[in-house]
């Protein structure tokens, strides 16, 4: 499969106004993803389906990430001057990062057996505004798993078909994969409590 | 006299009006999760115009025990035994693709006689999954357990082997980050040899049993067919994959471990019915001896472990990686993010069984209630791995 | 695959039948079932059930391997265990004073057999127990094994798992020659040292 940054070229060539970003992997794998805009998503899917030298007709794996709100911290090295002499000291500018949700993909070629490429839909937020547009209409398969994203973080596809609650019951009310769930209070007898267990237990049976 | 539905003054069928058109209601059953074809706690919402399925909605969900989080408050080899729960059959192939994932994230490399054993251990486990998920295909169709017994009778053999191996029949929990937990005990090669010698009788046995059973040829040949369009579409992976006629092995593709070394040939499909799931699932499983036969003869002395791998305290740099492997249902991957800490960020499964289900609705479409038994029991799922 | 006679295929399925059915009366091979519980099975070598705690010699409080490290209590994957240390220190087979356990509760209803605790723990103290017949008909009570019920002899764990107990075995011994030899050693220089002052 060609380089990611030519896919990036082509893309925004072939769907205009697209905007893709490279995102880094720092793992051992080093595998990079592409990161889309909700709004041109499903013309760059359609794009990466049918274009004779990538044909990505397989979606494999179809998931949602929760990222909290987080502060990021990056050290830099930074030459100051201090009494004359120039010195090179570490600066630590911190970044506060709002929250949100993603969508990720993996794709794979079944015809021309390459892969994988990796996308990223992200929501604008996680409170109001969990859409992110569906990719089912590209590809079948990511029909289910797409409900579950939805059912298990609170990420609304539009224009899914069937867009329902698939692993919990339909009458659920929160989204029990997110950071912040907080689990009901259905305390059990417990012989060998730990950490939060052993909280439960102390509130429940203060003796 | 002889009662004619014409003759007779009770209403017994629904009248067919003059334009074709049949007079009555839709009958909308629910094959509740508890039932002994499901394959577990599955439940189908079928809408029926008199025996033929119109509408055919899905619902799972009963055995969901959010393993996913359950991932993402343990440690990585904590996650190790939760990984057998996946798909109880094949706990050994869940378990090397969970490493697999974790090699790859945290650049181990397994030294050769662990590649050599989890190719054995991977093949074995395809054996013993085919043959009883023809078992209980059989046993779907009304053999009242004949098939599913001498099927059973062999996985027995299979799973002393795993027993004698790992300390456990099902929930082995024997790949580590690296390599094997244990090496091999003292003549295991031996009996695993023998077992891999004797399988080939049965399978001949298996197929004089079933192949040509003229009533298995009415039921299976035709129904629930897939197109191959439809079936990349749809993101379908393993022998019902293959049945369809698309050539797509992760064992060739990825060539994962040490598949590149062994010569084996993918059985493929023509028309994509239930039949041909049944033929492709007898024929890979001729393929796996084959694969099997050779390990065994080839494998090496040596470590199981690589060096580096550290058992407690293992915390691997943050990134992500997505891992997957060809397990006898399908592709079974594994999506980890890792922060730097012992516990993952994310911790993903992508289970074969929940995404070939996708399009049962459109398999079963015009079929009998009877059909729709069959084509669920081709589709092979576990439920363990649907609602994970 | 068609038959020229139509039945063709359900016949030779009958007769694989039949030969299976004869067979069991005459050949050992396809009679597979086994009448438990008069008769059972003989258990392998490797098999595991449910862990449980090794004392040397014959006293279960004195000679328990077990120092109240927890480790196995943190690698648990379902937190079934329960350890609490207890002050008082008992010296371990190598003459050193450790800490000892006061309570360690082990809740089999939660336990999934994973042997983590076993491969984690450095002291040997911890293995895998085989039986089986653990069915009781009080599930909060007698489900969970407390210490004295877990700790059993090491002429017990010989019998289980032999081999294995046998590569413990010499490996503590080892060990225990070593430290004995380096005890020997030291107190043998420090006579040696007293002379020349170092």
């Amino acid at each position: 499969m060609e380089p990611l940054d030519q896919i990036k070229a082509r893309i925004e060539a072939a769907v205009p106004g697209a905007s893709v970003e490279i995102v880094l992997n720092a793992g051992a794998d080093g595998q990079r993803s592409l990161l889309m805009d909700n709004p041109h998503a499903l013309a760059v899917a359609r794009f990466l389906r049918d274009d004779p030298s990538l044909r990505l007709d397989y979606a494999s794996n179809v998931t949602g990430v929760d990222w909290l709100d987080a502060v990021i911290q990056e050290k830099r090295k930074v030459k100051q001057v201090i009494e004359g002499v120039e010195r090179e000291i570490e600066e630590t500018t911190e970044q506060r990062r709002p929250g949100y949700l993603e969508a990720v993909y993996h794709l794979y070629s079944m015809e021309l057996k390459h892969g994988p490429l990796i996308l990223r839909l992200r929501t604008g937020n996680r409170t109001d505004n969990p859409r992110v547009p569906s990719l089912t209409p590209v590809w079948r398969g990511a029909e289910f798993q797409e409900r579950e994203a939805y059912d298990l973080f609170g990420i609304t596809f539009e224009g899914h078909p069937d867009l329902r609650r698939i692993l919990m019951w339909d009458e659920f009310k929160h989204f029990p994969m997110r950071k912040d769930y907080v689990e009901p209070n259905d305390y059990e007898y417990e012989p060998t409590p730990h950490d939060e267990v052993l909280e439960k237990t102390k509130r429940h049976y203060p003796a | 006299m002889i009662a004619t539905p014409e003759s007779s003054q009770y209403e017994l069928r629904p009248k067919r009006l003059a334009d074709g058109s049949v007079q009555g209601d839709l009958l909308e059953v629910s094959m509740g999760p508890q039932h002994p074809s499901t394959h577990g706690v599955f439940r189908m919402d079928v809408v029926l115009d008199g025996e033929r399925v119109v509408k055919l909605k899905p619902v799972f969900g009963y055995l969901h025990r959010n393993h996913e989080k359950i991932g993402e408050n343990t440690t990585y080899l904590g996650s190790m035994p939760y990984t057998d729960r996946l798909d109880y059959f094949c706990s050994l192939t869940n378990n090397w693709a969970y490493a697999l994932a974790v090699e790859k994230l945290a650049g181990l490399q397994p030294p050769e006689r662990a590649e050599y054993i989890r190719v054995i251990a991977a093949e074995l486990t395809r054996l013993q999954n085919h043959i009883s998920l023809v078992g209980f295909l059989l046993q779907d169709m009304g053999a009242m357990g004949t098939p599913l017994m001498y099927a059973f009778r062999e996985r027995e053999k299979i799973l002393d082997l795993f027993e004698s191996l790992t300390g456990a029949r099902m929930m082995c929990n024997y790949m580590r980050f690296g390599g094997c937990r244990c090496d091999l005990p003292p003549g295991w090669l031996e009996q695993a040899r023998q077992v891999a010698d004797e399988f080939p009788r049965f399978l001949d046995e298996f197929e004089a049993l079933l192949s040509e059973n003229e009533i298995l040829l009415s039921r299976t040949q035709g129904v629930g067919v897939l197109s191959r369009e439809l079936a990349v579409n749809a993101s379908i992976t393993g022998p019902m994959l293959r049945a369809s006629g698309v050539n797509y092995d992760i064992r060739k593709v990825d060539k994962y471990g040490i598949y590149d070394r062994f010569s084996f040939r993918v059985p493929l499909g023509e028309h994509g019915d239930v039949y041909d799931r049944y033929m492709v699932r007898i024929l890979e499983m001729r393929e796996s001896l084959k694969i099997l036969q050779a390990a065994l003869r080839e494998i090496p002395e040596g470590l199981i472990l690589d060096p580096k791998a550290k058992l407690r305290g293992f915390r691997p740099k943050p990134g992500e990686v997505y891992g997957r492997i060809e397990a006898p249902k399908g592709e079974l991957g594994f999506y980890l993010i890792s922060d730097g800490s012992p516990k993952p960020y994310r911790y993903r499964v992508r289970p074969p069984s929940f995404i070939n289900l996708t399009i049962l609705e459109d398999l079963c479409l015009g079929h009998h209630v009877a059909d729709v038994v069959i084509i669920l029991g081709s589709v092979d799922i576990v439920m363990g791995e649907v609602d994970r | 695959m068609s038959a020229p006679l139509l039945g063709q295929g359900i016949i030779k399925g009958l007769v694989e039948t039949a030969r299976n059915f004869i067979g069991s009366y005459v050949n050992k091979d396809r009679l597979v079932t086994v009448q438990y519980p008069e008769e059972r099975l003989p258990q392998q070598e490797a098999a595991r059930n449910f862990p449980f705690l090794v004392y040397d010699g014959d006293d279960s409080q004195k000679g328990l391997r077990c120092v109240a490290c927890l480790i196995c209590e943190k690698e648990c994957p379902p937190q079934c265990i329960y350890i609490v240390k207890d002050t008082v220190r008992k010296p371990d087979a190598t003459g050193k004073l450790q800490f000892q356990p006061k309570v360690f509760d082990i809740d089999t209803s939660v336990c999934m057999s994973c042997q983590v605790c076993v491969e984690v723990c450095p002291f040997d103290a911890i293995k895998m127990d085989v039986e089986y017949e653990l069915s009781t008909g009080d599930r909060f009570g007698s489900l969970l094994l407390r210490k004295a019920q877990l700790a059993k002899a090491n002429q017990y764990y010989h019998k289980i798992h032999p081999a294995e107990a046998a590569e413990v075995d010499a490996r503590l011994g080892a060990e225990k020659a070593r430290a004995e030899a380096k005890a020997k050693a030291a107190a043998a220089a420090k006579p040696a040292a007293g002379a020349k002052p170092v």
